[in-house]
């Protein structure tokens, strides 16, 4: 059994706090992916976890065992670093066997531990060639294999699959993905890419500043995001925000422009707060071009400034109250710039947030 | 200008060059196998007449005429201060070298600029302090001695090298080494000092060739058998009225024979290591 657990997690160098007191619980063989912008502190926190940076203050415990003072050798853990990290003066089998090698263990175990990762990862073919002989694709195989070969206890992902083209990363996702299916270990993983987030993780943390914003599953975050950035953080393209103040189970914005309350927050806004409206542009739709089944609507007439066809639906940019907006068209037909269009808002679907702090007003 | 023409240019000029840089030490092997009157004749040969071993043997004390200098002796000096003072110089500039790339502490630009700087002070300019002192605490005329300036002058320069060698090894290779279960320790023998080998090689061969050819420092330092060098050992060629110009020549030949070959053995690391780490570093 390993979890991970944090408690109030400390780092800073110098004067400069750069996590400020993380709490976060990781289950035995769950998939957490640490994800947020860059100088979030997620990096910082891996690596802490993983003990190449000295814990400035709170406890990490591994399996019930706090790690703190424990050098990376004595966790368990393994690491897949953004740049490999292979040695380059040793041939595929040895990098796989590395670690085994130094704990001692006899050549046949090893052999026989290097083959079955090698045959896990597809990597029989290039066992005797050096990192530098190997394509992008290939050295993060290697590098996932050399992390496998030893069953640790946790594994650890920093990035790895930003060095990657797009094509190949959407591949190496799914390896990754299937790879925790088959070696059940717990995974803390960190990527700046809300999509790696959404479709590895079975739990996102959300991180910003060196604080955990959110923690939920994809569609926890996605559906309910707890402020103003992780609804502009997850998904794609960010959820739409318009400020606005309440009046009359309505939020009128500026113009003339006005929205009814979104059902899950009526009862939860006072008349006259000043508030912020989020919508994703997959819940604004043209009429006769929207999704069935969305519940109730808000009509809003809308004047499309650009239209981005992407084949199966056709992204919509448009403007309320002064506020770029996005919407999409499903079943699209092709839509001129500056054409009218009335649009349906699927106000199941629609946030409203505080003005002043971003937070969500659902609670 | 044809391409055939520009070749045979480059051609003429890369040979006029090496020929400049070539002739003295051509001069010098050519001396070596000539007789002093050949030398010393008016107006010069300049194609040796006849060639012979005698200023060898006399240096060996194989011939009729027998050399009273203690070649074998001076050689011996040579190696051990020249080794001794390179495995320290590596050593302790192979860890300064890492330290100054791994690691941040106070000071530390600072310190590096102070040790780049120590190489601008010429070392002769050392030597009556350096004398001063060694006659205080008895070093002078001991192997000691010499091994201890050779060293420090060393030290910076490989420091210099090895910290650019270091420096491009990624520090993620460490921290890879140390979660395979590393220690510290394992990780820099098993990892990072393989790959900076060549730039380590590199800095031990100019440590080497700047201890076994150094002259002025030493011969201020040695007096005797017991420490004197090659270099300084050519001096013993020089009389009151005269100067053996055949048996310096051989002799100086015997000191370049063993720095040639050292230079061939290492030389791809040395490519390698220059324009890898030397260049970028």
């Amino acid at each position: 059994m390993a979890e991970v657990t944090l408690r109030k997690i400390v780092k800073n160098y110098g004067a400069l706090e750069v996590v400020h007191g993380i709490d976060l619980d990781i289950a035995h063989n769950e998939f957490v992916v640490l994800v947020g912008p860059s100088g979030c502190g997620k990096s910082t926190t891996l690596r802490m976890i993983a003990g190449l940076e000295e814990v400035s203050g709170g406890e990490i415990a591994i399996g019930g065992r706090v790690v703190n003072t424990l050098p990376p050798r004595a966790r368990n853990i393994s690491m897949v670093f953004q740049n490999y990290a292979l040695y380059p003066h040793m041939t595929v089998r040895e990098n796989l066997g590395f670690s085994l090698k130094i704990a001692g263990r006899p050549p046949a175990e090893i052999e026989k531990a290097t083959d079955e990762a090698a045959a896990i990862l597809g990597l029989a073919d290039y066992m005797d060639r050096t990192p530098g002989e190997l394509s992008g694709g290939q050295r993060q195989r290697v590098a996932m294999g050399r992390a496998i070969v030893r069953h640790p206890d946790v594994f650890l992902f920093d990035e790895p699959l930003s060095n990657l083209d797009a094509k190949l990363r959407t591949q190496m996702r799914v390896e990754i993905k299937k790879l925790h299916q088959k070696v059940k270990t717990t995974i803390v993983y960190v990527t700046h890419d809300q999509v790696e987030a959404m479709t590895l993780a079975d739990r996102i943390v959300i991180m910003k500043d060196g604080h955990i914003v959110q923690t939920g599953t994809p569609l926890e975050v996605f559906e309910r995001p707890a402020n103003t950035f992780v609804a502009t953080f997850i998904g794609s393209p960010p959820m739409n925000l318009v400020d606005g103040v309440v009046a009359g189970g309505e939020v009128r914005f500026a113009g003339d422009a006005s929205l009814p309350v979104p059902p899950a927050f009526r009862g939860r806004v006072q008349e006259g707060q000043r508030v912020t409206y989020g919508f994703r542009a997959d819940n604004l739709m043209p009429a006769g071009h929207a999704m069935t089944g969305i519940g109730e609507t808000a009509d809003i007439d809308l004047t499309i400034a650009l239209a981005e066809p992407l084949g199966a639906e056709t992204i919509l940019l448009s403007e309320l109250a002064g506020v770029e907006i996005q919407g999409k068209m499903y079943n699209p037909r092709a839509v001129a710039a500056g054409e009218r269009l009335s649009c349906l808002l699927a106000l199941d679907h629609a946030h409203l947030f505080d003005a002043e702090t971003g937070a969500s007003l659902r609670t | 200008m044809s391409r055939a023409m520009k070749d045979r240019l480059i051609w003429a000029v890369t040979f006029l060059v090496m020929l400049i840089i070539c002739l003295p030490g051509l001069w010098v092997v050519l001396s070596a196998f000539r007789t002093n009157g050949e030398i010393l004749t008016k107006p010069a040969v300049w194609i040796p007449q006849n060639l012979t071993l005698d200023n060898f043997r006399a240096i060996f004390g194989l011939g009729e005429n027998v050399l009273a200098i203690p070649v074998g002796s001076y050689f011996l000096n040579s190696l051990v201060i020249s080794v001794t003072s390179t495995v320290l110089a590596v050593m302790i500039g192979m860890s300064g070298g890492y330290a100054f790339a791994r690691h941040r502490f106070p000071g530390k630009s600072g310190a590096f600029l102070w040790l780049m700087l120590s190489r601008t002070v010429p070392g002769i300019a050392l030597s009556l302090p350096l004398f001063i002192l060694w006659s205080w605490i008895g070093l002078i005329d001991t192997k000691l001695g010499v091994i201890v300036v050779y060293t420090a002058i060393n030290v910076p320069f490989t420091v210099w090298l090895t910290e650019g060698f270091f420096r491009q090894v990624p520090r993620d290779l460490s921290e890879a080494a140390q979660i395979d279960g590393c220690t510290p320790w394992q990780a820099f023998w098993k990892v990072e000092f393989p790959l900076a080998r060549s730039g380590i090689a590199s800095a031990g061969i100019f440590a080497f060739l700047t201890s076994w050819n150094e002259y002025a420092l030493a011969s201020q330092l040695t007096r005797s058998t017991d420490s004197k060098t090659l270099p300084v050992g050519l001096m013993d060629f020089t009389a009151q009225f005269t100067i053996d110009w055949a048996g310096m020549c051989a002799m100086a030949v015997i000191i370049i024979i063993p720095a040639l070959i050292l230079t061939f053995l290492v030389q791809k690391h040395l490519i390698a290591g220059l324009t890898f780490g030397g260049v970028k570093g």
